[in-house]
């Protein structure tokens, strides 16, 4: 046994902070040189899905995920507004306790049917159901097995529960396939994938890749966070339009992208699904969705099932801005637009952030993402397009990125 | 495969990481002395387990810090 230590003695303290110490001498490098915190950026009115009030300024907002144009739609504010009058601001419980309320069950049942289904079950973010599903799931002797560059929501699924972690190179087939094939037999063996990549906004070969993991005996997880309503002829994801969504064990969705407002969820066939409702501790020990986000979900939602003209339109803004933005000599993340994400390659954070400023005094916002977010410690300037960014709209943020670029120095 | 032949496996592999050239000891570690960053990891990794056909877990690579200790786990996972 260690002994006490005496009244007149004090240890050294040790300040749990300086950890954070290098973070904190880039970030002050980096505001040291003049630019505004990338990261500090206040919203002051918010006008449309496209256009918001920055620092006074009427901003045009190209970095909010917010696809499909959701956020305003009248149906969705009024579905709000109601629900509001008449379920009240909170539910102020756990779901499995007095958290349940008809509109869980409404959007549920919307989640069913825009998935075509037989579960649902909401959380109250997307983070929390990655979390919840993946950690819940795979446990001690079983094998996750996932792509390098996932998002932070599904390593920390992982990290949270006991199974063994195995991670791969960025949609490579090959590389998960020798992964599974070294799995001992008979251990349970889940393999997380994402229909969309928000880095550089690449999607990912889904069909061979859950082919091999199926001929592993694997479970399937994708995450759709980023292609719920535009991409498939559903608008269900990436797995719909590869035609192996009936392979996808677990689709992981989230409210705070297409659908427009916050939310998290995982629908499945698994005929033992909703047993999840009682193991899985993200979503037994938080509160629920207050009412009025439920119902607006839930409108959304079923909106997004026949939303043809606006997800054309989407895709046509894709297009056009990933065009304009190389043909004006920008390096970007993908050859092809492959999905409403256009990533812009900066050449160092100093660039990416003098860049991001100088759109920002053009009257544009994009997300400024950098290491260790990001793949290869690159600095990216992300665009994500939205279905109510009109053509002209589109033309001057072509417009913005060129100026903006010549004058920092990033094309010629 | 005893531990010296895996060790010298291993030496070999790391060779084309070992960009500084560093004198490799079994207490060399790969973060402080052969400033291996994350994507570097994943990939030294990803060689050793073609070369030796096995899985080093994120699990197990949390508890080796040394290339001895990588050398041990190796040597082990080979059963
Ligand atoms: C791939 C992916 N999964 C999950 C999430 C988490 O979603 P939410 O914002 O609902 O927590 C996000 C968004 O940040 C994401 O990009």
């Amino acid at each position: 046994m260690t002994d006490m230590l005496d009244d007149d003695v004090t240890q050294a303290h040790v300040d749990l902070f300086s950890k954070f110490d290098p973070l904190i001498a880039m970030r002050r490098d980096l505001l040291a040189t003049g630019v505004t915190d990338p990261f500090g950026l206040v919203m002051e009115r918010v006008i449309s899905p496209t256009v918001a009030v920055c620092n006074g300024r009427e901003t045009i907002l190209l970095g909010t995920y917010n696809y499909m144009g959701m956020t305003f739609d009248p149906d969705v504010i009024e579905a709000g507004k109601q629900a509001l009058d008449d379920f009240g601001s909170g539910t102020t419980g756990s779901r499995v306790l007095n958290g349940t309320y008809a509109g869980h069950k409404a959007v549920e049942q919307a989640l069913c049917d825009f998935y075509a289904m037989d579960h649902a079950m909401v959380f109250s973010t997307g983070y929390q159901a990655n979390l919840g599903i993946i950690s819940t799931i795979a446990g001690k002797g079983d094998y996750i097995v996932l792509d390098i560059d996932s998002h932070a929501s599904i390593w920390d699924g992982c990290k949270m529960g006991d199974a063994e972690v195995v991670p791969f190179k960025h949609n490579d087939i090959e590389a998960m396939e020798k992964r599974l094939r070294r799995i001992p037999e008979g251990a349970g063996k889940l393999v997380v994938l994402e229909g969309v990549y928000s880095m550089l906004g690449d999607i990912a070969p889904l069909k061979e890749m859950i082919a091999v993991a199926k001929k592993y005996g694997a479970m399937v997880l994708v995450d759709e966070a980023h292609s719920m309503g535009f991409i498939g002829p559903n608008g269900r994801g990436v797995a719909e339009e590869q035609g192996c969504l009936d392979q996808v064990d677990f689709v992981i969705g989230t409210f705070s992208k297409s659908v427009g407002t916050v939310g998290g969820f995982c629908v499945s066939n698994h005929p033992k699904f909703e047993i999840m409702r009682l193991v899985c501790r993200p979503y037994v020990f938080t509160a629920s969705l207050p009412p009025s986000v439920v119902a607006t979900a839930c409108t959304s939602i079923r909106k997004l099932m026949h939303a043809g003209d606006k997800r054309a339109h989407l895709w046509g803004n894709s297009r056009v801005l990933h065009k304009g933005l190389r043909d004006a000599g920008f390096q970007l993340g993908t050859e092809e637009p492959q999905s409403a994400i256009i990533s812009v390659i900066m050449p160092d954070l100093e660039r990416g952030a003098a860049m991001w400023e100088a759109l920002l005094h053009e009257g544009l916002y994009v997300n400024l993402a950098r290491p260790p977010a990001t793949p290869a410690n690159m600095t990216l300037l992300r665009c994500s397009l939205c279905a109510e960014h009109s053509a002209e709209q589109v033309q001057q943020i072509i417009g913005m990125f060129t100026r903006a670029g010549k004058a920092v120095g990033i094309i010629g | 495969m005893d531990r010296e032949e895996t060790s010298a496996r291993i030496a070999a592999l790391i060779e084309p990481f070992n960009k500084k050239e560093v004198a490799i000891t079994d207490a060399t570690r790969f973060t402080d002395d052969l400033e291996f960053d994350s994507l570097t990891v994943m990939d030294f990794v990803a060689a050793i387990e073609d070369e030796f056909d096995i899985i080093i877990s994120m699990n197990q690579q949390a508890e080796i810090e040394t290339y001895g200790q990588l050398v041990d786990a190796v040597t082990k996972l080979q059963g």
